[in-house]
């Protein structure tokens, strides 16, 4: 049927449909692409003193031509200086761990509460979520308050007669990973949990039936269902606590090296947009590897149906 | 072979066993499974209420009945899932009170099948071996076995989300046998498969029994599942073993009215007993607006309500009224339904009472059929009518 009247061609028609998908697509290039892009931008340039603090790409000269001034020495630097190497890997250290201790602390509770009667089961979920619920500078500030020198704990061990003196655990890597741990730990809970909820737990009878212990059973036929869920809850916590930079410097030690504060310190304190801007890029680099496998793995689950 | 030939030639088969074998006629203390006054609750609700049952080496028991009738749960007190809440079940003379499922001689097949999904056929029937810590080449040739006795050589390398119900049916059945047990229980074995394959199946499970010489034991709702496949059938209503007999027991002595009524057609006439002589039962039934004469005995009270029962296939239908007194009734043809082999009538009696009548279709004409509305006497020999009292 052909429609004279409509003044449109059809392939530019304005239906509901096409609405739905061009939102995504203009939040992700305002909000992602078009940032991605001067980010990049900026980390090929020189440094300058002035405003913006680096010099632009292009010019047209008084002669009418283009002028083009792009460099790749931020980037070398970075390959040179190695700050920016140990803090990487320092980075990827730090999330590595505070990642395992979440999947240890997480998986239990995301076990538990898909086991639980639905009706525990909506009040933990929520007990998961409530944290999100005040702000998060505010909840690390509480953990100061419990873990300095003359905090709750060490005044309530010492009140005790535990110890004698406060144990020091400010400033520590202990309460670093104390600090990320505990903020990152509904990401890790939340899929988990998802995942385990859909377990049928007649697998768990066939597995016990043919002779395997319930431990054995949890090792053979539990664990390696959740498999994807673990991957989404560790890539949940793993990039975010790559750049974190927030927790190491209200919680850790000053020596502790975070590709996030060097960051910072590019930017705020040597005031060096370009080499910061390519930290950036780097970091991002770094973490697509990680969401790729990631990816893989959702469509892979999705592929065998393996919950359905 | 068609599906019908195979499940008709079961019903052979077992039907020698019945006779030859019959297990169950020796004394009860050589009976393999001894469930000894068992009950269960959930909560309230009583789902398995004192049952007492012995089942024999060799046996295929059938438990059949509704759902919610505690058939279930008391395979599951078998496999270990549930530990009953009094009573006894031992197994090959040992009390399984307090052994984990994991150390009972027992596998079971599950009504879904509860196929691991990540793993594939071969490794899904080797898992019960695997536990064991059996060497690799031992359990890849016992695998191996199990794969040529289902037909899946083929299929080895699969994933369950890859295969067909009927295919998936036979993996979960080699995981449950390959470790040879004694017993092996079966949930539904048949209820995910359409009519076709499930005949075909009953067959197949049937002679694998009969080969590996394993104890089944199945629960069901399906009557016609039972019949056939059972050496014999416990029916259970409401937590209780209403009857335990063969196939042919059942159907043809049934204890109670449920019994009755839950396998196959009856018509049901309720009376009064008005003479109780050895050999012989007189009933005064305003059902059927007549006598009833059963020739067998019944422990009742002259006075007693009582139900006789009649199948439908054990009726005459005629246009002349027969010779005696009782077991008789006129009545208007109402409903006829062809089906070929036999034909379906339904008769109202003038009492008001609807019975059900079929007829073996003898002739290809239907010169002398009956037809809507045709006056009709329906009829029945002594010794086809069942009393029951419960």
């Amino acid at each position: 049927m052909v429609r004279i009247s409509n003044p449109l061609p059809h392939r530019f028609a304005i239906t509901g449909r096409r609405l739905v998908i061009a939102a995504p697509c203009v939040w992700l290039l305002l909000f992602f692409i078009i940032p991605f892009l001067i980010v990049l931008k900026i980390s090929f340039a020189h440094t300058r003193l002035g405003v913006p603090p680096y010099t632009p790409l292009w010019e047209w000269t008084s002669q009418h031509a283009l002028h083009l001034s792009v460099t790749a020495a931020n980037y070398l630097f970075l390959a040179r200086e190695t700050l920016y190497l140990d803090a990487f890997l320092s980075s990827i250290k730090v999330a590595f761990i505070s990642t395992c201790f979440c999947l240890l602390v997480a998986y239990p509770m995301a076990y538990g509460i898909a086991r639980s009667s639905a009706r525990w089961r909506n009040a933990m979920l929520l007990l998961v979520v409530l944290p999100f619920w005040t702000s998060f500078l505010v909840r690390v500030y509480a953990w100061i308050g419990l873990l300095r020198n003359n905090g709750l704990i060490n005044n309530a061990l010492m009140g005790l007669g535990v110890i004698h003196e406060p144990l020091v655990m400010m400033q520590t890597d202990f309460a670093m990973y104390i600090g990320i741990v505990y903020s990152y730990l509904p990401f890790m809970i939340l899929p988990l949990y998802s995942n385990l909820e859909k377990h049928d737990t007649t697998l768990l009878e066939a597995a016990v039936n043919l002779g395997a212990t319930p431990f054995k059973a949890f090792l053979q036929i539990t664990l390696p269902l959740s498999l994807p869920g673990i991957i989404a809850g560790s890539m949940l916590v793993f990039i975010p606590a790559v750049g974190e930079f927030v927790i190491p410097r209200l919680l850790g030690g000053n020596e502790t090296l975070m590709i996030g504060r060097v960051l910072w310190d590019e930017f705020f304190n040597n005031r060096n947009w370009p080499e910061a801007s390519a930290v950036a890029m780097t970091l991002l680099l770094v973490l697509v590897l990680p969401i790729m496998i990631f990816q893989r793995y959702q469509a892979r689950d999705a592929g065998t149906g393996l919950h359905h | 072979m068609t599906g019908i030939a195979g499940a008709d030639m079961a019903r052979l088969q077992t039907g020698s066993l019945r006779e030859r074998e019959a297990p169950w006629k020796h004394s009860p203390a050589s009976a393999y499974i001894r469930i000894d006054r068992v009950s269960k609750k959930f909560g309230e609700f009583t789902a398995v209420n004192d049952v007492t049952l012995d089942i024999f080496r060799g046996e295929i028991f059938c438990l059949l009945g509704g759902s919610g009738c505690g058939k279930t749960t008391l395979l599951r007190m078998l496999a270990g899932f549930e530990a009953p809440n009094g009573g006894r079940i031992c197994i090959d003379g040992q009390d399984m009170a307090g052994v984990p499922p994991f150390k009972r001689p027992v596998n079971m097949m599950f009504q879904s099948y509860a196929l691991f999904p990540h793993m594939t056929v071969e490794s899904n029937i080797a898992f019960g071996l695997k536990q064991e810590g059996m060497p690799r080449n031992d359990i890849a040739k016992r695998v191996a076995e199990m794969l040529a006795l289902v037909k899946l050589e083929e299929f080895a390398r699969r994933k369950p989300h890859q295969l067909s119900g009927g295919q998936r049916q036979r993996v979960a059945l080699a995981r449950a046998l390959i470790k040879r047990p004694k017993l092996l229980l079966l949930d539904e074995p048949l209820g995910a498969l359409d009519k076709r394959l499930r005949e075909h199946t009953q067959f197949e499970l049937m002679n694998i029994q009969k080969r590996l010489g394993v104890t089944f034991v199945v629960v069901t709702h399906d009557q016609e599942e039972a019949m056939t496949l059972a050496t014999r059938i416990g029916v259970m209503n409401q937590g209780r073993i209403v009857q335990v007999g063969t196939p042919q027991e059942i159907y043809e002595f049934p204890s109670t009215r449920f019994t009755a009524q839950f396998i196959g057609n009856v018509n049901m006439f309720e009376g009064r007993v008005i003479e109780d002589e050895p050999g012989h039962v007189l009933l005064e039934s305003p059902d059927l607006g007549g006598r009833i004469h059963v020739g067998h005995v019944i422990t009742s009270a002259r006075g007693a309500v009582a139900w006789a029962a009649v199948r439908p296939e054990k009726m005459i239908l005629s246009r002349e009224a027969s010779r005696e007194p009782f077991n008789v009734a006129a009545g208007t043809v109402r409903e006829v339904a062809y089906m070929g082999d036999v034909s379906i009538y339904l008769v109202e009696l003038n009492s008001g009472k609807t019975v059900r009548v079929t007829q073996p279709n003898t002739r290809r004409h239907a010169d002398g059929a009956f037809r809507w509305d045709d006056r009709v006497w329906v009829s029945w020999h002594e010794s086809s009518a069942v009393v029951v009292t419960e």
